[in-house]
C-alpha cells in the first residue's frame, strides 16, 4: 500500500477547564484516534456534538481552539509529522498544503475586505502564484462552483450575498492555493435544507475537479453519505467505528452506528378521523410592527388528540405562526378558534384558563427555562398558579410528572445547568404538562438535540399523546420528524400555505413546486443519493 | 453542471422598489444624526434654560443678596427683564445665544460672550493637546496589553489603570504641582496664559495641566481600548486569518485593524466625557484661565448668564464631538458603506 | 463560592472600605480632637501630635478626616442607594413594557446624558439652595441615568429569553416577571455596578466639594479639605494631598472589589462609571 496523504496515529488531545470553585483541570478529548485518508479521497467524521470531531478535524492543520493541546500521537502529512514543525512550519502549511472551511461562512469571512481579496489571500501570500493567476483560479472556482457571475463575484463583500454561496465562496478561498487537503467543519449545517442540497453538490463537485482530499465533519451520517469514501464514528473523543461508507451505512457493526443509522426510521400511524377540529386557524394574516407582513391568509385545523406538523425552512412563517396562536402577535386579520370559540387574539385578553389550555415547548430549552429556579420549582409554578398548589400536595405531583418524563425524584432540587440537554427538554415538557393542556406547541423541540436524544424526546411525546389525549401543533424543519409523529402536514414557504392536508396526501404526489423542491432536498440513508436527485433534475431542466 | 447548480426552481423574491434610505444608507445615517444633534442641542438648550427657571430659587433675590427689599427685588427684576414671560425670554436668549450673544454678567456687568470668546480658545487649547496626547498611547497601551493579554504587561498595566481611574482630578494635579513645580521647579504654577506668549511659552504653561488631563483620561480609554480590541481578535475571522497561515503582522494590520477602527473611535468618543469635565476641575486647580474656571466661579456667585452660557457650550462642544465621532465610525463600517 | 476563592485584592479592597465605614460610624470615639476644635497653629508639619500635621486654620487634619469620612460615605451612600433605586426601577420597568414608555424614558435618559454630568451638576447647583438633601438629591438623580442605561441593558438582555416569554405566556403578572424571573439573573451585573456608582458618587462628591459647590464648612469632607489646604502646596505644604489620597485610596478600594465582582460576571455590559 502507498503511501498515505494524512495519517493520524494515536491521536491524544487535551483541553484545560476551569470548573467553578475548582482547581483548573485537563480533561481528554480526544483519545486514541487513528486513520489514514489517501490522495483525492473523503473521509467522513461524524458524531454528536462534543464527540471530538472538530477538534480532530482542526488537527490536521496543526491547531487546537482556546485552551485545547495535542498532547500525544502522531499527525502525518506527506510522512511529515505536523505537530513537529515549528511555529514557522506550521504557518506555510496552514491556507498552502491544508485549508480549513468553518461552519459560519458569516463569521469566518472579514467583514471589511472584498471576497475575491480573502479568497486569493493565502495563495498569493504563501507565494503559489502571482495575483492574477489567483485571480483567475478565483474565478474559475466559483464557477465550479455554481456562484452567480463568476467574473464579478469576488468585488463583493460577504455582507452582500447569502448564507449559501458565502459557504460556498469558503470552500473556494479553501481551494484556491490547490492545497493537498481541505477540512471541513460542518461546512451545511448552518444552511436551509434546500440551500444545503446545492452547497453539498457543488462541493462534491468541487472535490472531484480538483482531486483534493477531504476530511468531511458532520452531525449528518446522511450528508456525510454522500460526500465521503471512508466514515469514522466519533463517540466521547473515541473511535467507534471506521470503515468504508458503504460498510458503515449499509453494514454497520457496532451498536451506536446502527442506531444512528436507523434514527430516522421512525414512524406513526395517522388517525382516521381528522374531522372535528380543536384548534381552526381560519385565514390568518401578520404583520410585525404592522410593516413587514410575514403571514399571508393562512388556515388550517387540528384534530383532538392528534398532531399537526408545520414545515419549512427559515422565513417561512412557522415560528411565527406559533406566536400568533400564542397570542403574543396578534394577527391583523383573521380568527383563532378553539374548541368551537373565537381565542382573543392578543395575550393580555385571554383569560388564564384559556392561557393554561395551550402550552409552549421551545427549541432551546436552555434560554426556556430559568437558570436560577430548580427542576422543583421550574415544574411547580404553573401547578400554583394554575391550581393553586402548594406544600406536599405540589411536591408529589412535581415527582409525578417527572416520573412521566422518565426521570426521578432525585432530580427535584437540580439546577438546570446540572441537566444534560435531553433531560432540560423533557423537563419543559413536565412544565407544560403540569397545566394540564389541550394543546401543547412545539417549536423545533428536537433540532438543537443530537439524534439519539431527539428520537428519546419524540417517542415520550407520542406516548404522552396517546395516553393523555394531548393534541400537538410541532413545528420543524425536518421531514423525518414529521413522517415519524404526523396526523396532518402543513407546508409553509415565504408567509405562505402551500400545501395541507392528511399526512398520506400532503407528502404524496402530485406535489406542487416547494413541497416537491423540499421532499426532494432532503438526504436520505444511503448511498448515491445525492446523484439520483441531481440527475433528475438535469433531466427534468432538459425537458423543460 | 459546471455553469450552476442553482436549482433556478424558486426565482428570488422581486427587488423591492429602493427609497433613497435603501440606496444610500451611509448618507442616510449621517444624515440622520446630524439632525438628532441639533434636535439635541435645541432640547439641551430648553433643559438648561428651562430647567434653571422651573427650579425654586429667585434670582432676584439672590442677586441681591440678604439686603433685599419688595422693591428693590420687583425693580431688579425689570431691569433683568425677569417680569417678561418665559417663553418670550427662552427665544430671545436662543435667537442671541446663536449669534454668539449671551447677555451680559450679573457680576460684572461684562459681555458674558467677549469673556467667552478669550477663555474657549485656551480651554480647547488645553483638550487639543491632552486629546493628541492620550488617544494614542491609549490605543497603543490598549493593544500592547491585548498582546501580553494575561501576562505580566497586561497584569501591570491592568493594576495601574484601575488604581488610576480611581484617583481625582486634583488629587493627581497637586500631586504633579507638589513634584515638578515646587520641589523640582521643572514646569510652572499657576498655569498662566497670555495673548502675547509664543506658542512654546504656552505649551511649557500647559504642560502640568495637560499631563494632569491624560493621565485622567489614558486609564478609562486604555481599559476600554483593551476591551474593544480582544473583542476582535477573538472573532472568527481573525482564525480564518491564523489557519490561512497569515504572519501576525499580517493578520493584525489587514483583518484587525480595519474592524477596530469602529469601536476605538467609540471608545474614545465615549471618553471625551471624562475630558470636558476634567478640563473643569484641572483648570481650577491650575487657575488657568479657560472656560471651567469661569463657569466655576459664575456658579458661586451664582451669575446665572455665565453658567447658563457656559453650560451651553461644554453641552455643545461635547455633543458636536459625539456626533463627530459616530459619523467617523459609521463611515468606517463596511456594510454601511458597501450596501446591498 | 468559598472565602478562598476570593483574591488578594479584594480582600484588600473590602478591609479598606470597612475601615472607612468604622471611622465613620465610631467617629466622636476614634477621633483624637474635636472636627472643628482648633489644636495648634496653622499648618503644622505632622509629628507625634498630628500624625498628618494641622490644617490651614490649625485644625487637626487626622480628627478632621475621621469625621470627613461620616459625611463623605454618608452622602455618597445616600447618593448611591437613591440613584440605584430609581435606576433598576425606571429601567426595568422600560425594558419589561417596551413600547410608549420605554421610549419616552430611554429618549429622556439620551438627553440627559448628552450634557457632561458635572456641567449638569453645576448649572443646577447655580440656582438650587445650598444644603445637604439638594446635594444628595442632585448627584442621586443625575447618576441614575447611568444606572437606567446599565439596568435597561442587563434587564433587555434577560426579558428576551423564552424563560421570561414562557411566564408570559402563563400569563404571569409584571412584578412577578420582574422580581421572580429578571431581578434573579441580573443580579451580579447590578452589585458590581452598585459598586462602580459607589466609587464614582465618591469621587463626584469629593470634586463638588473641592469646587466648593458640595458640602459646606466648617463640617470636614475630604473634597473640601484639599480645597481648604490647596494653598499650601505652592509652599511645599502638602496638607491637601492627605484628604486627596484618603479618597484615592477609598475608590481604589471600591474599585478592586468592583473588578473581582465584573471578573465573576462575563454578562456586564456598559462601561465603567462616567462623567
Amino acid at each position: 500500500m502507498h503511501e498515505a496523504l494524512l495519517a493520524v496515529r494515536d491521536l491524544k488531545i487535551e483541553a484545560k477547564i476551569y470548573p467553578q470553585g475548582e482547581a483548573p483541570r485537563d480533561v481528554t478529548i480526544v483519545d486514541g484516534v487513528s486513520f489514514k485518508l489517501q490522495k483525492g479521497k473523503v473521509l467522513g467524521l461524524i458524531g454528536e456534538s462534543g464527540a471530538g470531531k472538530s477538534t480532530v478535524g482542526l488537527s490536521a492543520l496543526g491547531y487546537g481552539r482556546g485552551g485545547i493541546r495535542i498532547t500525544g500521537g502522531e499527525v502525518l502529512l506527506n510522512g511529515q509529522d505536523i505537530l513537529k514543525l515549528g511555529k514557522n512550519g506550521l504557518r506555510s502549511l496552514r491556507g498552502a498544503k491544508v485549508c480549513y472551511v468553518a461552519q459560519s461562512a458569516a463569521a469566518a469571512f472579514n467583514p471589511a475586505h472584498r471576497l475575491g481579496e480573502q479568497v486569493i489571500e493565502a495563495s498569493v501570500e504563501h507565494g503559489i502564484m502571482s495575483r492574477e493567476e489567483a485571480r483567475e483560479r478565483a474565478t474559475y472556482l466559483f464557477r465550479v462552483l455554481g456562484l452567480p457571475n463568476p467574473e464579478s463575484f469576488g468585488e463583493r463583500y460577504p455582507h452582500q450575498v447569502s448564507g449559501g454561496q458565502l459557504q460556498r465562496a469558503m470552500t473556494a478561498m479553501a481551494l484556491c492555493p490547490n492545497p493537498e487537503l481541505i477540512v471541513f467543519d460542518e461546512p451545511t449545517t448552518a444552511l436551509d435544507v434546500t440551500t444545503q442540497i446545492d452547497v453539498l453538490a457543488a462541493i462534491k463537485h468541487a472535490i472531484e475537479e480538483t482531486g483534493v482530499a477531504a476530511l468531511y465533519i458532520t452531525h449528518d451520517l446522511a450528508v456525510v453519505a454522500q460526500v465521503a469514501d471512508d466514515i469514522m464514528v466519533l463517540r466521547n473523543g473515541k473511535t467507534v467505528e471506521y470503515g468504508t461508507a458503504r460498510q458503515i451505512i449499509e453494514a454497520p457493526k457496532e451498536d451506536y452506528t446502527k442506531a444512528l443509522v436507523s434514527v430516522r426510521e421512525m414512524q406513526h400511524e395517522e388517525a382516521a378521523d381528522q374531522t372535528k377540529p380543536l384548534l381552526k386557524l381560519d385565514n390568518i394574516s401578520a404583520a410585525y410592527s404592522n410593516v413587514v407582513q410575514v403571514l399571508f391568509n393562512v388556515s388550517m385545523h387540528l384534530p383532538k388528540g392528534q398532531t399537526l406538523a408545520i414545515v419549512g425552512e427559515s422565513g417561512s412563517g412557522k415560528s411565527t405562526l406559533a406566536r400568533v396562536i400564542t397570542g403574543l402577535l396578534p394577527p391583523s386579520e383573521g380568527k383563532i378558534v378553539f374548541e368551537g370559540e373565537d381565542l382573543p387574539k392578543a395575550l393580555a385578553q385571554r383569560t388564564r384558563e384559556q392561557l393554561r389550555r395551550i402550552q409552549m415547548i421551545y427549541q432551546i430549552a436552555d434560554t426556556a427555562m430559568n437558570p436560577r429556579q430548580t427542576v422543583r420549582d421550574i415544574i411547580g409554578r404553573p401547578l400554583t398558579f394554575y391550581y393553586g398548589m402548594h406544600g406536599r400536595k405540589k411536591t408529589e405531583r412535581v415527582a409525578e410528572l417527572l416520573d412521566q418524563i422518565e426521570m426521578g425524584p432525585q432530580f427535584l432540587d437540580r439546577y438546570p445547568a446540572e441537566l444534560s440537554g435531553g433531560q432540560k427538554q423533557r423537563v419543559a415538557i413536565a412544565r407544560a404538562l403540569a397545566a394540564k393542556p389541550d394543546l401543547i406547541l412545539c417549536d423545533e423541540p428536537t433540532s438543537a438535540l443530537d439524534p439519539l436524544v431527539a428520537e428519546g424526546i419524540l417517542k415520550l411525546l407520542m406516548r404522552l399523546q396517546a395516553e393523555t389525549e394531548i393534541s400537538y401543533v410541532f413545528i420543524t424543519h425536518d421531514i423525518a420528524i414529521v413522517r415519524a409523529i404526523a396526523d396532518s402536514v402543513a407546508v409553509m414557504h415565504r408567509g405562505r400555505l402551500v400545501r395541507f392536508g392528511p399526512k398520506h396526501v400532503a407528502l404524496s404526489p402530485p406535489f406542487d413546486d416547494y413541497t416537491d423542491l423540499l421532499l426532494k432536498s432532503v438526504p436520505e440513508m444511503r448511498i448515491g443519493w445525492l446523484e439520483e436527485v441531481l440527475k433528475t433534475r438535469r433531466m427534468e431542466s432538459a425537458g423543460n | 453542471m459546471s455553469e450552476s447548480v442553482d436549482t433556478g426552481i424558486l426565482p428570488d423574491q422581486k427587488e423591492p422598489d429602493l427609497s433613497y434610505r435603501d440606496r444610500f444608507p451611509l448618507l442616510a445615517l449621517i444624515i440622520q444624526r446630524l439632525l438628532l444633534s441639533v434636535a439635541l442641542l435645541f432640547a439641551v438648550s430648553v433643559l438648561i434654560f428651562g430647567g434653571v427657571e422651573a427650579l425654586p430659587g429667585d434670582f432676584a433675590s439672590t442677586y441681591l443678596g440678604q439686603s433685599a427689599t419688595p422693591q428693590a427685588v420687583a425693580n431688579i427684576r425689570k431691569d433683568l427683564g425677569l417680569d417678561r414671560p418665559v417663553v418670550t425670554r427662552y427665544f430671545e436668549w436662543l435667537g442671541n445665544a446663536v449669534q454668539s450673544d449671551f447677555g451680559t454678567s450679573w457680576a460684572s456687568r461684562n459681555s458674558v460672550s467677549e469673556q467667552i470668546g478669550k477663555r474657549l480658545g485656551n480651554s480647547l487649547f488645553l483638550a487639543f493637546c491632552a486629546a493628541m496626547i492620550s488617544v494614542p498611547l491609549a490605543v497603543g497601551l490598549g493593544m500592547l496589553a491585548v498582546h501580553f493579554r494575561n501576562r505580566i504587561p497586561d497584569k501591570i498595566i491592568n493594576v495601574l489603570s484601575l488604581a488610576a481611574i480611581s484617583l481625582p482630578e486634583f488629587f493627581i494635579g497637586y500631586l504633579l504641582i507638589l513634584f515638578f513645580a515646587v520641589k523640582f521647579g521643572m514646569a510652572t504654577f499657576p498655569a498662566t496664559v497670555y495673548d502675547s506668549m509664543t506658542f512654546v511659552e504656552r505649551l511649557k504653561a500647559v504642560a502640568l495641566p495637560v499631563a494632569t488631563l491624560v493621565l485622567v483620561v489614558l486609564a478609562h480609554m486604555m481599559r476600554m481600548t483593551r476591551a474593544a480590541i480582544l473583542s476582535v481578535m477573538s472573532s472568527a475571522y481573525m482564525e480564518t486569518a491564523e489557519l490561512k497561515g497569515l504572519g501576525a503582522f499580517r493578520a493584525i494590520v489587514r483583518h484587525a485593524a480595519p474592524n477596530a477602527v469602529a469601536p476605538i473611535i467609540n471608545v474614545v468618543a465615549l471618553n471625551l466625557a471624562y475630558l470636558v469635565v476634567g478640563v473643569v476641575v484641572v483648570e481650577v486647580v491650575f487657575v488657568y484661565p479657560g472656560m471651567g474656571q469661569y463657569m466655576v466661579d459664575a456658579v458661586t456667585v451664582r451669575d446665572m448668564p455665565v453658567v447658563q452660557a457656559c453650560g451651553l457650550i461644554f453641552a455643545a462642544v461635547y455633543i458636536l464631538l459625539n456626533m463627530l465621532a459616530d459619523i467617523l465610525a459609521i463611515v468606517a463600517n463596511p456594510r454601511l458603506r458597501h450596501p446591498r | 463560592m468559598r472565602l478562598r476563592d476570593i483574591p488578594v485584592t479584594a480582600w484588600i479592597g473590602i478591609a479598606g472600605i470597612l475601615l472607612a465605614f468604622i471611622c465613620a460610624i465610631f467617629a466622636p470615639w476614634l477621633a483624637p480632637h474635636g472636627e472643628t476644635e482648633i489644636v495648634g497653629s496653622v499648618w503644622q508639619p505632622p509629628d507625634a501630635q498630628f500624625v498628618f500635621g494641622t490644617d490651614n486654620l490649625g485644625r487637626d487634619i487626622l480628627s478632621r478626616l475621621v469625621f470627613g469620612a461620616r459625611t463623605t460615605l454618608l452622602v455618597a451612600l445616600a447618593a448611591t442607594i437613591i440613584s440605584f433605586s430609581l435606576g433598576v426601577i425606571l429601567s426595568f420597568t422600560a425594558a419589561t413594557s417596551r413600547g410608549l414608555i420605554d421610549q419616552v424614558l430611554s429618549r429622556f435618559n439620551d438627553l440627559m446624558m448628552s450634557i457632561p454630568m458635572l456641567i449638569f451638576a453645576l448649572v443646577v447647583l447655580a440656582v438650587l439652595p445650598q444644603n445637604l438633601v439638594v446635594l444628595i438629591l442632585v448627584m442621586a438623580i443625575l447618576d441614575s441615568t447611568r444606572v437606567y442605561r446599565l439596568g435597561r441593558a442587563v434587564a433587555l438582555d434577560v426579558a428576551v429569553m423564552e424563560f421570561v416569554e414562557a411566564a408570559k405566556l402563563r400569563g404571569e403578572g409584571r412584578l412577578w416577571i420582574i422580581f421572580r424571573e429578571i431581578l434573579p439573573n441580573t443580579l451580579s451585573p447590578l452589585l458590581a455596578e452598585f459598586g462602580l456608582r459607589f466609587a464614582f458618587s465618591i469621587l463626584f462628591l469629593s470634586t463638588l466639594s473641592f469646587l466648593g459647590l458640595g458640602i459646606q464648612p466648617p463640617a470636614a469632607d475630604w473634597g473640601g479639605m484639599v480645597k481648604d489646604n490647596k494653598d499650601g502646596i505652592i509652599f511645599g505644604i502638602s496638607a491637601a494631598l492627605v484628604p486627596g489620597a484618603a479618597i484615592a485610596i477609598l475608590a481604589i478600594c471600591v474599585n478592586m472589589v468592583v473588578d473581582w465582582l465584573m471578573k465573576r460576571t462575563s454578562s456586564l455590559k456598559g462601561g465603567r462609571g462616567d462623567a
